[in-house]
């Protein structure tokens, strides 16, 4: 199982960097959040996996699994909605502005001046 | 006065003149006057104790984990250098009254004045060497100010910026040298580091922090080779050239080599580099200045060379060296003050200060010619004049120094820049007030009214009376000679002499002047030599390096840093991965402990289809539309996922978060282009997909590695088991730890997201005021659209939902405390059903129907969770302390009241408006021109007689 998530966490980090290095806004937006989706896995499972062992308190039940980074991880996923609609409001102005949705400046020749 | 209060005054007085330019001229300077008035008389309250051999202190702990503490103090030393800083400083403003034009910002420059004082005078107050580095670094920045203040001159900006440059950086060296210092002697406190002379000698890190500190004092002190940035300070307003280079600025140096010289000097070390960078700035200043033709930059170079002098006692390292600086600093901030304000003076009625074109102003400005001659003489080492008592002692200390094992050298060498300081002493008084008078000045000079040639004309009494009677100041000269010299030696000397008998230093003293005086009488083909001698222009080497430097950030930041956001991942993911593989690789690993879980084939399932939705997105990204689909999958599978491995809460917040999302990008999808175009080359693609690769295979790395392995301590999270019932009074621990353990994280975040929510507000405001507004509203969408906009079918539907969705958000966020839910859950819940009425029903008929704005609802919530926080200190408790108690209302079971609820009250709501608010502007966007808001929640509706809408037509 611990294989398993792993290599989920694995996947979506590959899969979340390769679109983040592409040209256009919107599939870095989409890589920014499989890496979201990463980070937050990664998080949670810093607790060890356990199955069927939810920290919510019950009477003669000993096995609860880490509520630490659970907690962490919720209000991690919320602001990641907040810095998702950031960016995606960002990509759009932009876009909207030159008629250009391409992340990366024009190439121009750097003109030396710093005065 | 409270020593706290001297050093303040001056920072807060600086406040006011700013702020009083309206009130008129008189005002500023008043003020500033009487501000600086205040400070020097509170300094002369402290004089008796002083006097009485007492060190003054006053202590207040700021940071004291680091060793840093505002603790100031007061003996014969930090006395003598504010006495300087405050009194002269009195004169200084007095004579900017008048100095300066009608058209200059008087206020400003008062301002800045009155932050350099205040700086300059808590460098020799502090008896912490940290605080004196804040100081100290205050005062590069406001002499910044100072010197720059004519902002139209180009000579003064870049006179400014190389000022700050060069002390700039001898200020960062100090950090360092101050840093090892305070590290041996273990206590950043003056006082404690004074007494560790032989404990600090002895290290072997004693060579580095000296060097690092003398390279901060010989940049702002202006030692060779150093030096060149003091003349290019002289582009500033004449006052502040009297100020910083008489009494302050380039003082602060010779200051703390003062400071120091109980522990640092008397080592080989120091006798050889403070020596030689003195006695090489002396003799290179007086060269320099007989043949410069500006008398500011005459006065620059003879300031760098008597700063020369000072720093060579300084390093002879005996006690009659430090005695005799002590009595130049003294002096020369006398005679150097008043020749600067004379200059001043010249500059001022004459409006040149080139020699050359000077010349006979003794007929003319009588008053300006008297006051400017004893100073002049006084600085040549005249006899009767204060300038000869401690030239002569200087002369005296260089036949006692041997350098480099020659005799000869330092008393020659003395001689030779006494010879050239005499000399040119004597050119300034005769090629500027001797000689015929002349028809051809700018125009014609005549002398000031008394608020200009006063102060100088105090200071040149001053000149004349230490001059003529020594015993004066003597009992003071020797008071701070003590307090320089601290328990590292006795003063042998008891008098302060005019005649000292035939000794070597007399007639090196008559050789130098009478020497200067036969220089003068070969100067114009002395002058013509000097110009024909090829030598370095300091200002030309300083501006190449700079170029230099600059060229280089250039290279460095245009390479990493050239605008292709793409560059910045790869390097960011390049990065990333070598830092954690040289980890790994230099790293030890401990044996896996814990055992693996067997695969179920539920769980493989559920695996198979996040990698594979993962990867489609990959491959098939181009077609954004099924990529959103796809993400969509992703994100399923992650909540499905942490249902499986026990986290609820998790997998309700991901699932809401993930519809909203969804939303979102949808609603972006609608203006940007539905297909991502193929730009990037083959390779290109292969390099990204190898960093993609390098980067999952690390993660996964890391991943795997920790989870076979328990945890190195033990996790906080069994306090948080134990205590969630006990003292949250909650069974969801998970709930309890965000609005309980960890309630001011939580209220951090809340606010985080309100805030994100108002910037994509505020930005769609931004958009759609400027030009973008007109390209939205004549948009053609290029999908067809919908024919049925709100389908009747999904309007009745959401309306039946929306009470049962409340009612679902009510009840999730009620028992969050004790099972899966909580505000952040119901929050979400609560906008889904909000977002399904604007999708079935139109913006129009939603926005009319909508009671509170967002951003009210945002600020209500980030209200309550603060004022639930706040309530506990009515009840003598830290922030956000929980309290909780049960309750039973008859017919009802009984259940439980939470302060903490009230916390979440404010999460839910705080949720509510920031996601709304965000879903909202998105969707303001997309309102078009030609198509009207209906106002009708169904564009189809039997009972009406509307004409059919335009849209149906458009789309099919």
């Amino acid at each position: 199982m611990e294989l398993l998530v792993a290599s989920a966490i694995g996947v979506l980090t590959g899969g979340g960097i390769y679109l983040m290095l592409r040209l256009r806004t919107f599939p870095v937006i989409l890589g920014i959040s499989l890496l979201t989706y990463a980070v937050n896995v990664f998080l949670f499972a810093s607790g060890r996996l356990s199955i069927g062992g939810p920290p919510i308190l019950r009477d003669g039940v000993e096995f609860y699994a880490d509520p630490l980074p659970q907690a962490l991880v919720l209000t991690a996923i919320v602001i990641s909605f907040g810095m998702t609609a950031v960016v995606v409001m960002i990509a759009l102005g932009a876009y909207l502005g030159a008629d250009d949705d391409s992340v990366d400046d024009p190439a121009e020749p750097s003109t030396g001046e710093v005065k | 006065m409270s020593l706290f209060l001297i050093v303040a005054l001056p920072f807060l007085g600086a406040l006011l003149p700013g702020l009083m330019n309206s009130a008129g001229r008189q005002a500023c300077a008043g003020l500033t006057f009487t501000v600086s008035l205040a400070a020097f008389i509170g300094l002369l309250t402290n004089l008796p104790a002083v006097l009485a051999g007492d060190v003054v202190t006053a202590r207040v702990d700021w940071i004291p984990s680091l060793g840093m503490n505002f603790t100031l103090m007061l003996d014969g030393l930090g006395f003598f250098f504010a006495f300087l800083i405050l009194g002269i400083g009195l004169l200084i403003i007095a004579y900017a009254r008048s100095y300066l034009a009608r058209d200059d910002n008087m206020g400003e420059f008062f301002t800045y004045l009155l932050l350099f004082q205040g700086a300059m005078v808590g460098i020799v107050l502090s008896d912490n060497i940290l605080l004196l580095l804040v100081f100290w670094e205050l005062t590069s920045l406001s002499s910044f100010l100072l010197i720059g203040y004519w902002k139209h001159l180009p000579e003064g900006r870049q006179g400014a910026r190389m000022a700050l440059t060069v002390t700039g950086m001898g200020g960062l060296s100090m950090i360092g040298g101050m840093l090892i210092l305070g590290q041996i002697a273990g206590s950043y406190d003056l006082s404690v580091i004074l007494q560790n002379r032989d404990l600090i000698q002895a290290d072997p890190l004693y060579v580095p922090a000296l060097l690092l500190i003398l390279l901060g004092c010989f940049t702002k002190s202006a030692q060779f080779p150093f030096h060149f940035w003091l003349p290019h300070a002289m582009a500033a307003p004449t006052p502040v050239s009297a100020y910083l280079h008489s009494a302050t600025m380039v003082k602060a140096g010779i200051f703390l080599m003062a400071r120091m010289w109980p522990v640092l000097s008397g080592t080989p070390e120091w006798f050889v580099i403070v020596t030689t960078a003195g006695l090489l700035t002396m003799v290179i200043g007086a060269v320099i200045a007989l043949f410069k033709h500006d008398l500011k930059a005459l006065l620059a170079f003879s300031t760098v060379s008597h700063l020369g002098l000072i720093t060579m006692l300084l390093g002879t390292g005996t006690t009659f060296g430090a005695m005799a600086a002590v009595f130049h600093i003294l002096n020369h901030a006398t005679f150097k003050a008043a020749l600067f304000m004379s200059a001043g003076i010249v500059d001022h009625e004459a409006h040149t200060r080139d020699i050359r074109r000077l010349g006979g102003l003794r007929h003319l400005m009588p008053i300006t010619f008297v006051i400017a001659t004893i100073a002049a003489l006084s600085m040549a080492g005249i006899p009767f004049l204060n300038g000869f008592l401690s030239k002569e002692m200087m002369l005296e200390e260089a036949t006692h120094t041997t350098l480099f094992g020659a005799w000869w050298l330092v008393p020659a060498l003395a001689t030779f820049g006494s010879l050239f300081s005499a000399a040119y002493c004597f050119r300034l008084i005769g090629h500027t007030f001797l000689g015929p008078v002349r028809d051809d000045y700018p125009t014609k000079p005549h002398d000031p009214g008394a608020g200009m040639w006063l102060p100088p004309a105090i200071l040149v009494v001053l000149v004349v009376v230490i001059g003529v009677a020594p015993f004066l100041v003597q009992d003071f000269v020797f008071l701070v000679a003590k307090s320089v010299i601290g328990g590292v030696g006795e003063l042998e000397v008891k008098y302060i002499k005019i005649w000292h008998g035939l000794v070597p230093a007399l007639f090196m003293s008559i050789a130098a002047v009478v020497g200067g005086l036969l220089l003068m009488t070969v100067f114009n083909p002395a002058l013509r030599m000097w110009d024909a001698a090829p030598r370095p222009e300091a200002k030309t080497i300083f501006e190449a390096l700079i170029a230099a430097v600059v060229a280089l950030a250039e290279r460095v930041i245009h390479g990493l840093h050239n605008g292709a956001f793409s560059r910045y991942g790869a390097i960011m993911a390049v990065t990333v991965i070598g830092a954690g593989y040289y980890a790994w690789a230099t790293g030890s690993v401990a044996a896996a402990t814990r055992e693996m879980q067997p695969i179920t084939p539920m769980a493989a399932a559920g695996w198979l289809m996040l990698v594979a939705a993962t990867l489609g997105m990959v491959f098939l990204h181009r077609n954004r539309l099924l990529s959103l689909i796809l993400i969509g999958i992703t994100g399923l599978m992650v909540s499905v996922g942490f249902v499986f491995f026990s986290a609820p809460d998790l997998a309700m917040t991901q699932i809401t978060v993930e519809v909203v999302t969804i939303i979102l990008l949808l609603l972006a999808l609608n203006f940007l282009p539905n297909r991502t175009p193929l730009e990037s080359t083959v390779m290109r693609r292969t390099r990204d997909a190898a960093i993609a690769v390098a980067g999952g295979l690390a993660a996964m790395g890391m991943a795997w590695h920790f989870l076979v392995r328990e945890a190195v301590t033990s996790p906080i999270s069994q306090f948080h088991l134990a205590n969630s019932y006990k003292g949250g009074g909650g069974t969801n621990v998970v709930n309890v730890i965000l609005v309980d353990f960890r309630g001011f994280d939580t209220y951090g975040e809340i606010i985080v997201l309100g805030i994100a929510a108002l910037l994509i507000y505020a930005l769609t405001e931004t958009l759609l005021s400027g030009p973008v507004r007109a390209r939205l509203l004549n948009r053609t969408p290029d999908q067809p659209r919908a024919g049925d906009m709100h389908p009747t079918m999904m309007v009745v539907l959401t309306r039946v939902m929306m009470p049962v969705v409340l009612m679902v958000g009510f009840y999730i966020f009620l028992r969050g405390h004790n099972e899966p839910g909580g505000g952040f859950i119901a929050g979400l819940v609560v906008s889904i059903a909000v977002v399904m009425q604007y999708m079935a029903s139109g913006f129009g008929w939603t926005s009319a129907r909508l009671r509170y704005p967002y951003h009210g609802i945002i600020g209500a919530g980030v209200l309550i969770a603060g004022l639930t926080g706040i309530g506990s200190w009515f009840v003598s408790k830290p922030f956000l302390t929980s309290d909780f108690t049960y309750v039973r209302i008859p017919p009802f079971q009984e259940f439980e009241l939470a302060t903490a609820a009230l916390f979440d009250l404010g999460v839910f709501l705080a949720v509510v408006g920031a996601v709304m608010l965000s879903l909202e502007s998105f969707s303001r966007l997309a309102r078009r021109a030609h198509v009207k808001d209906p106002e009708h929640p169904m564009d189809i509706d039997p009972s009406r007689d509307d004409p059919q809408p335009v849209a149906v037509k458009e789309g099919v």
